[in-house]
């Protein structure tokens, strides 16, 4: 076996015990924070250099092609991100810290292992692996007087998760009874001949509505609002971008078991990204609370990612691939300027944003742009993202959806819009000026960059994408 | 027959798209206001420069697409950076460079806050409308069309009048929901080309079905007639320019209200020529109510910014009515018209915000018999209204006596239908006019106006000239783009019986 491959999941394996060995003493919420960004930096060297690698590790349950090292370069560069702008852990008790940053490592680690699993029990185990960490990491905020949001807001995380869990696993038994094997190689074959069988079609919607779950797509979205809310910003700023990378690569897995001509579940599909649009855009239209809104707008996200799933096709996929991968960066864009404006870790609503360009000019750049990325202007990676997905369901002929989606796009403009207009168009009357610490205003200008890069040069990252999609086909 | 030819070893077209790019990005290295206000007027002044090469290097003899750019983007899609003009894109390029430095000066003192960004948005639109128009690849030209947006609704939001905040909004929504079935038409477009392409050149006169026509025109129609605008999809128009700074409006009306026009030109006509007769009664109706509503609505206003604004709907509606009725003339006159509109109503913008840098008022009460104060500024301010109504010896009057020979050729009983808003751009202008210049003051402060200085002067010069260059002597200017138009009734004939 070799070990290369296994870098990344490795060095994030030793950090997760180095910072729970750090855990164990008081007073040491610096040195956590320090080794977390050391491991998630090396981890993120890690997957760049991996990039290319190719092979199966424990007995082919797990494997490491450019399908797999392409989500993990975009989990780690979440983790870092998050890691950097969130570092102090504003709204976070002070002797959790270490913790936190442990169960922050355990959740991504969680991630890259879900990746690359391609059989069942290990996607499971991997699946749960990642879950956990962020049940606990949700009420680890500071208790606010007489209010217990927090809590709540994890109740109702562990519920929803647990419950599609066990959605997901049920489904799972279904493919397992019809093929007799775990390993998706068996699968897919044993699959291809049984599409006309009901317990096919149940299984893989079974399956498909866990991962719903994880993606917060209509109607598995129940719990994002609350959490959103309720979590810390930086935890939030997490949850609202890395774990859908997972949710997108299990997704693609799962969807190349099938071919265009399955209507069951293209109608199934079709119908969930059309709900979760306008279920997302429209009730983001009236809120006032930021974090709450981008929760709406994930949900829309989410819709706009099964666009391109719908087809059933590798260009499909690789379309979506690529607008998960631009709306991680876009996403963690806007959260980083909203970490900076919040000044004790408290909730940021779209009137504490007023006059932020005079308050600190960059802050409100970067969120700008996150928000006109976000709402599909040209020229940020949303844009090219969104026409990707676009191109390939018109390709594929669904007409509809896609004007649908169109006219979605006019619908969240409007909430987002309204954040820049609050930066640049009202005064900040007494409000206090914004500080970026110097780290978090190079992630951002760097992040920025990012989603210009994305926007106006994609061939690489859709060609990659693409190949990777071919690469991931294992049983033919 | 090669669509697209070079003339030039350089890339002439991504210099001056990319030249305001970095301008606008190095404006923020600069440290003072002045330094940004210089700054942004020698890359404004140096871009105007180089796009005079384009007029000199021109072949007006045919109709390919000169100073040609082509290079791969997004091979996957088979997405293409490509660039190129020709007759109908030509003088709205050089329309666009000639304005720039105009819209900087304008903006010398009037602007006082902000100073850096606000000429780094300047340039930014600079980059994109001259993207609009040398755009040859669909996927571009739709980056730089929604592109523009966003520096646009900053000019009005940060820097505008009282009501920017509903300003600026209204007119991102408006035209953003205008254009949100456009790329899902360029998709349309692209699945039906063999080969797929985004290529502009190849995309025309291809065979589309009738009825796939029709549904692309109407996609097409909606974010173009927002764009223009045209009755009655123009309520975003007034407000905007009520509240914009002098040189966010001069931009709108001289630069950005072409684009719609030129829309329906590059794309309508040759691609779907069946749907453009299906819809084109509808569509001449339309312009007809425009320039009739326009007219009446700008008799009716007190403000003298929304006067010019709604004078403005009227005159695109006469674009629109050339435009639609699908002969040499109307198109001639419909192009030449937005040439003239770009430059007489941009020059009336910049007038009335010199009154409004002195007097803090657009009211046209506020500034009667300004005429004893100002003798120069009237003068002026007389040429470019008699030019707003079509005076005979300026430049309005050939484009709209064009657009009037192309409308009586179609139809007798539609050009009588628009005499009345020939008459009625008199009316208002004349109202406008004698009240300025020959009104009794009542206000004792007018006493202290002073006349146009130098910067102002050479503001409004070169306008003054081409108003009355091209009404005088249009040769020239007709000349750009004769062969083009007559290449692209070609095409649209073509399409109809293929």
């Amino acid at each position: 076996m070799n070990l290369i491959l296994f870098a990344p999941e490795s060095l994030l394996l030793a950090g997760c015990l180095v910072v729970f060995i750090v855990s164990l003493g008081t007073g040491r919420a610096r040195l956590a924070a320090l080794v977390t960004l050391c491991t998630a930096l090396a981890g993120l060297a890690a997957c760049a250099a991996t990039l290319v690698c190719r092979g199966d590790l424990f007995f082919h349950a797990y494997r490491v092609d450019l399908f797999s090292q392409l989500f993990k370069l975009f989990i780690m560069l979440g983790l870092v991100a998050v890691t950097v702008f969130g570092r102090r852990l504003k709204d976070i008790r002070a002797d959790a810290h270490p913790e936190y940053f442990l169960f922050l490592l355990l959740g991504t680690l969680g991630l890259l292992f879900l990746v690359s699993s391609i059989e069942l029990i290990t996607l499971f185990v991997a699946l749960e692996l990642s879950s956990y960490p962020l049940y606990l990491l949700v009420p680890l905020r500071q208790e606010q007087p007489g209010l217990r949001a927090q809590m709540e807001a994890a109740a109702k995380y562990v519920m929803f998760g647990i419950v599609s869990t066990g959605v997901f696993l049920f489904g799972m038994s279904y493919l397992f009874g019809l093929s007799g094997s775990t390993y998706f190689r068996d699968l897919g074959p044993a699959l291809a001949q049984h599409w006309s069988d009901p317990a096919a079609v149940v299984g893989m919607t079974l399956v498909l509505a866990g991962l719903f779950f994880k993606l917060a797509a209509f109607p598995m979205q129940l719990w994002a609002p609350d959490v959103y809310q309720s979590a810390s910003n930086e935890t939030t700023a997490f949850i609202a971008a890395v774990p859908k990378l997972g949710a997108v690569a299990v997704l693609i897995r799962f969807l190349l078991f099938a071919t265009p001509a399955d209507h069951v579940l293209t109608t199934a599909l079709v119908i969930v990204s059309v709900c979760s649009m306008f279920f997302g855009n429209l009730a983001a239209l009236v809120q006032q609370d930021v974090k709450r809104m981008l929760a709406y707008s994930s949900i829309a996200h989410a819709g706009y990612v099964l666009v391109g799933l719908v087809t059933l096709r590798a260009a499909g996929y690789a379309a979506a691939m690529f607008y998960i991968f631009s709306f991680v960066a876009m996403s963690l864009l806007a959260f980083l300027a909203l970490c900076q404006v919040s000044r004790d870790g408290e909730n940021v609503t779209a009137e504490d944003l007023s006059g932020l360009h005079k308050r600190s000019p960059l802050a409100a750049l970067l969120l700008g742009a996150g928000m006109f990325a976000l709402a599909g202007i040209p020229p940020f990676a949303g844009f090219m993202g969104k026409f990707m997905l676009l191109a390939e369901a018109l390709r594929g002929g669904f007409v509809v959806l896609v004007v649908l989606a169109a006219l979605n796009t006019a619908l969240g403009v409007y909430y987002y819009l309204n954040i820049v207009r609050v930066m640049y168009l009202s005064e900040p009357g007494d409000r206090p000026a914004v500080r970026l610490d110097p780290l978090s205003a190079t992630l951002g200008v760097v992040l920025l960059a990012l989603v210009l890069v994305m926007g106006v040069i994609p061939a690489r990252l859709l060609d990659n994408a693409l190949a990777s999609v071919h690469a991931a086909v294992i049983w033919k | 027959m090669n669509v697209l030819v070079s003339n030039l070893s350089w890339p002439l077209l991504s210099v001056l798209i990319f030249l305001p790019l970095a301008g606008a990005l190095l404006l923020f290295l600069l440290r003072s206001d002045r330094a940004a206000r210089v700054g942004a007027l020698l890359v404004t002044l140096v871009n105007a420069a180089l796009s005079l090469q384009l007029y000199t290097g021109f072949n007006a003899a045919t109709a390919q697409y000169q100073f040609a750019e082509d290079l791969a983007w997004v091979p996957a899609l088979n997405i293409r950076y490509t660039l190129g003009v020709d007759g109908i894109s030509l003088l709205l390029v050089l329309l666009t460079t000639l304005l720039m430095p105009l819209c900087v000066l304008c903006s010398w003192r009037a602007i006082g806050v902000r100073v850096k960004e606000f000429f780094a948005c300047i340039l930014l639109m600079e980059a994109a409308m001259l993207g609009v128009f040398v755009a040859l690849d669909f996927v571009l030209f739709y980056i730089f069309w929604e592109a523009m947006l966003i520096p646009m609704f900053l000019l009005i939001g940060v820097w505008g009048g009282p009501r920017k905040v509903y300003a600026s909004v209204k007119f991102f929504l408006y035209t953003l929901a205008g254009s949100v079935l456009l790329p899902v038409a360029i998709l349309a477009l692209y699945l039906h080309s063999t080969p797929h392409t985004f290529s502009i050149p190849a995309l025309m006169g291809q065979p589309y079905a009738a009825t796939l026509q029709g549904w692309l025109f109407l996609a097409f129609f909606v974010a173009f007639a927002v764009k223009v605008p045209m009755f009655p999809f123009h309520t975003w128009l007034p407000a905007a320019h009520v509240e914009a700074p002098t040189a966010g409006s001069v931009l709108l009306a001289s630069v950005l209200l072409k684009m719609g026009a030129y829309g329906f030109l590059r794309f309508c006509l040759p691609m779907t020529p069946l749907g453009v007769v299906a819809f084109a009664p509808y569509v001449l109706a339309l312009s007809v109510a425009g320039i009739l509503y326009g007219g009446l609505t700008a008799l009716a206003q007190s403000d003298m910014k929304r006067l010019v604004a709604y004078s403005s709907v009227a005159h695109m509606g006469f674009v629109t009515l050339g435009i639609f009725v699908l002969n040499t003339s109307g198109l001639e006159g419909a192009l030449l018209q937005m040439i003239n509109h770009g430059v007489t109503t941009g020059a009336l913008f910049l007038c009335v915000g010199i009154i409004y840098e002195r007097t803090h008022s657009r009211e046209l009460s506020a500034a009667t018999g300004i005429g004893r104060m100002m003798p120069v500024y009237v003068t002026a301010l007389a040429i470019f209204g008699l030019s707003s109504f079509a005076f005979p010896g300026t430049n309005n009057f050939v484009g709209e006596f064009l657009v009037l020979v192309g409308t009586f050729a179609f139809s007798t009983k539609l050009a009588f239908l628009t005499i009345p808003g020939v008459v009625l751009s008199a009316a208002y202008m004349l109202r406008m006019l004698q009240r300025m210049i020959w009104g009794g003051t009542q206000n004792p402060d007018s006493s202290h106006l002073l006349d146009l200085n130098w910067r102002e002067i050479v503001t409004l010069a070169p306008l003054l000239l081409l108003v009355l260059w091209i009404g005088l002597m249009p040769g020239p200017f007709m000349k750009m783009f004769h062969v083009s138009v007559s290449h692209l009734l070609q095409q649209f004939h073509a399409g109809l019986h293929p």
